[in-house]
């Protein structure tokens, strides 16, 4: 999974995006996995996460099998982080996703003093995750950089859209969903709040930054550029 | 993947979430379609666009209607009216393209769901990576392009004549007939996913070679690559290892992840080892 780590950006577009993530590694199986990772989003939900998930059952924000008519006018867009810790229910990658620096930094903290024994890794700016380190006062263990993107990149959209579909890495969210809430928010069809919920409802693992989507979505409103 | 032509009332929204955009509303039968050819079996359309569970007859109706009148209604985008969307029972070799593409679906081979590896995320535990190795993943295909298997043979020929050893535990490496090589399997090469890493570990001193090889290999594939550096940190949690290469190589590498070290091994043996040793 390394499906948070190319996102479209530079580091000043992640100052509102972290995420936190725990993996039972499968080469040594712990026999406790389940419950520490019910803990480790049990901690994440005191500091007010913007999404969580699992990568087996979804994230917070997530479609229904079973839509109701009336939903075209009252959508329910509100994140449901029990449903998320509820329902892990087998050793899985598990990610809560923060929209400023303190909270991430205040949950790593927490983590190390809870010693689960899971591996926990921050994506994110190197700078920020450097940061994150020094609040509590831990050395980075490994460190994997992403290069960006090569190769036939005429075929990646302008920087707006990409910045907004990467937030998938599994590639989940397409060019042309998140092209289209661009435009619905231009329209004024879609607050960029409900546009964001839009596209995280794809994200099948809960890692999609609805906060970082808000802001971009306002910024392409107005023809800003990313940043 | 596939429409039930019954239930489609051609409202289009699907279009617009395919990954691929593979799907489309055929002016014929005025009803959504899906390129297989093109589909990569992400089942994005099926998990990720909400259901109603409207009568097909009804719908088709009022849109008639709406539409004669040149009224637009504005439903929510993310909808499938009729839960036309329905899953085909795949087989071998078309299987792997769900394997590589659906996230919640993990891979036979690591266990792992995503694209199926590990990479330094679980380091801490592993030591996969040590002091002195940099690993490596090339992710062909994303975003939004994806890649067929037979573009990345052509990047596994090219690094396993260059000398370099795949990771076992990965699912590329696992689909290969001749490790060695780098060959794929040949019943696969034709097959299309979301996309897919390729996964090796090097000393650093051949680090930079890597990276001018992959320059040379991706000039020649139609797809996207995305490449991946990792390395363990000083044991002050500093890296000034791979930084110096990168920027010598013309990068400014801006996000990573970080492994921040508080794994360890737990497992079911160990803890009666600890347990025995505690009595």
């Amino acid at each position: 999974m390394t499906n948070t780590l190319h996102r479209f950006g530079n580091a000043q577009s992640f100052k509102d995006d972290f995420i936190v993530f725990a993996i039972p590694t499968k080469v040594k199986k712990d026999p406790d996995a389940v419950p520490k990772l019910h803990r480790f989003l049990e901690m994440a939900l005191e500091f007010k996460p913007v999404n969580m998930g699992d990568s087996r059952h979804g994230g917070a924000i997530r479609p229904s099998k079973h839509l109701g008519p009336l939903a075209h006018w009252m959508r329910d867009n509100k994140p449901d982080f029990r449903a998320v810790i509820d329902g892990v229910s087998t050793p899985s990658t598990c990610a809560a996703v923060f929209d400023n620096k303190e909270a991430a930094e205040k949950f790593v903290k927490r983590v190390k003093e809870a010693d689960l024994g899971l591996s926990v890794n921050i994506s994110t700016s190197i700078d920020g995750a450097v940061e994150c380190c020094d609040y509590a006062d831990l050395s980075r263990h490994s460190i994997g950089y992403s290069l960006g993107f090569e190769g036939k990149t005429e075929k990646i959209p302008d920087a707006s859209t990409a910045s907004l579909s990467t937030m998938c890495g599994h590639g989940m969210i397409s060019h042309s969903l998140a092209k289209k809430m661009i435009c619905f928010v231009k329209e004024n069809r879609r607050t960029p709040e409900q546009a964001a919920a839009v596209l995280t409802r794809f994200c099948s693992c809960g890692v999609f930054n609805p906060a970082r989507a808000k802001r971009l979505l306002e910024d392409a409103r107005t023809g800003h550029q990313v940043a | 993947m596939k429409i039930n032509p019954n239930k489609c009332v051609a409202c289009g929204n699907c279009t617009y979430v395919c990954p691929m955009n593979a799907i489309y509303i055929d002016p014929v039968m005025n009803r959504a379609t899906i390129d297989r050819d093109e589909c990569v079996e992400c089942y994005a359309c099926f998990n990720g666009l909400s259901q109603e569970h409207l009568p097909p007859g009804l719908v088709r109706g009022i849109r008639k209607v709406l539409s004669v009148l040149r009224v637009r209604f504005d439903p929510e985008p993310d909808v499938c009216p009729t839960a036309a969307f329905e899953p085909d029972e795949l087989v071998w070799p078309r299987v792997v393209r769900r394997a590589f593409s659906d996230p919640s679906v993990p891979h036979e081979s690591t266990g792992v769901e995503g694209r199926g590896t590990e990479e330094v995320k679980t380091n801490d535990v592993t030591g996969r990576v040590k002091v002195g190795d940099v690993g490596f993943t090339i992710e062909f295909g994303r975003p939004g392009v994806g890649v067929r298997f037979r573009e990345i043979q052509v990047m596994c020929w090219a690094l396993a004549k260059a000398g370099v050893a795949f990771e076992k535990r990965n699912p590329i490496t696992s689909l290969m007939s001749d490790v060695p090589t780098g060959t794929l399997r040949p019943d696969i090469l034709d097959e299309k996913v979301m996309s897919a890493i390729v996964e090796i570990k090097v000393p650093v001193a051949e680090a930079e070679d890597v990276v001018r090889l992959v320059w040379q290999v991706e000039k020649q594939l139609e797809t996207v690559v995305a490449i991946g550096v990792a390395t363990r940190c000083n044991d002050d949690g500093t890296e000034t290892v791979v930084v110096p290469i990168l920027e010598r190589l013309g990068y400014s590498p801006q996000r990573a992840k970080t492994n921040i070290g508080l794994g360890r091994v737990v497992t079911v043996e160990e803890k009666e080892l600890v347990g025995a040793a505690k009595a």
